[in-house]
């Protein structure tokens, strides 16, 4: 069963650059006060753009009909 | 997205890597480069160098992406692990402390070594370089800084080729240093934050893992 749709999560190791910001189609990641990224789950379609740049390779897409 | 003014800084970072070229001298302007992301992170902007006007990050992130120069390989786990970051922290912050004191032995009176250090083997002769018109130890923190500033530009390109275009930002010492006092600063509303998405996520999906 869909548990929900696919987002995305980012490991604890994110070193807050900012690259996955910008390529966000839907704006629904930020920066945290430089510590690191949030994700607002609202916004995330889970298309995985942001996962494709991260220079730390800390960001998965999680959840959705396949899990 | 619209361009803003700060997506064009990469172009003062290359402006500043040709002027250190022509004139050594220049190496000093650096220090804003070093002085700006963590004045900004200890009064309370977060990354927001990092993140906005680091031209730096961004001439690796046009030369990876626009000009294609990377294999946007996802890099090693440990280079992103916090020994390593904090390591070579260390080390960077080690090598530049050592630059401090030659430049003040020669405060003191030793002669100028007119050389630039890349990678902090290599002794790059920098002979064309005119100096005579600055006192010896300005001339000489511009040689070890220019090294400093020349060293990280060669480890960010080669990690753009090999890894993904933004790769040196993960083990960069200056975005360690200021996630590190951000950490400091709000590392525990972070941890909250990330808490209170989890139980949100509970009771809007009621998924039961
Ligand atoms: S998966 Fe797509 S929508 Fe979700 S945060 Fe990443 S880039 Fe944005
Ligand atoms: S690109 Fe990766 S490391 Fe950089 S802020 Fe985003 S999640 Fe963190
Ligand atoms: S991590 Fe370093 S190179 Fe990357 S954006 Fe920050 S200061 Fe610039």
């Amino acid at each position: 069963m869909n548990k929900g749709k696919s987002i995305a999560e980012i490991h604890k190791d994110c070193v807050a650059c900012g690259t996955c910001v910008k390529v966000c189609p839907r704006s629904a990641l930020s920066v945290f006060k430089g510590v690191g990224v949030v994700v607002d789950r609202e916004k995330c379609i889970g298309c995985g753009k942001c996962a494709k740049v991260c220079p730390a390779g800390v960001i998965s897409i999680v959840g959705g009909a396949s899990e | 997205m619209k361009k803003k003014w700060y997506d064009y800084l990469w172009l003062a970072e290359l402006t500043y890597l040709c002027l250190g070229l022509f004139n050594i001298l220049f190496a000093w302007l650096g220090m804003i480069f070093f002085v700006t992301p963590l004045v900004i992170a200890i009064f309370g902007g977060g990354k927001t160098y990092c993140n906005r006007f680091c031209g730096r990050g961004q001439l690796l992130g046009i030369l990876g992406d626009k000009l294609k120069l990377s294999r946007k390989a996802v890099p090693p786990k440990f280079l992103r692990s916090k020994w390593f970051r904090y390591g070579f922290l260390a080390f960077f912050m080690t090598m530049f402390g050592l630059m401090i004191i030659s430049t003040y032995k020669v405060f003191t009176g030793l002669p100028l070594r007119q050389a630039v250090t890349l990678l902090w083997v290599f002794k790059l002769p920098w002979q064309w370089a005119d100096v005579s018109s600055v006192a010896p130890w300005v001339a000489q923190f511009a040689f070890g800084f220019f090294g400093v500033m020349l060293t990280s530009t060669v480890l960010g390109l080669l990690t753009m080729v090999l890894f993904r275009p933004r790769s040196w930002c993960v083990f960069c010492p200056m975005g360690t240093m200021t996630q590190g006092i951000c950490q400091l600063k709000h590392g525990k509303e972070f941890k909250e934050n990330g808490r209170k998405s989890e139980e949100n996520r509970g009771t809007a999906e009621n998924s039961g893992e």
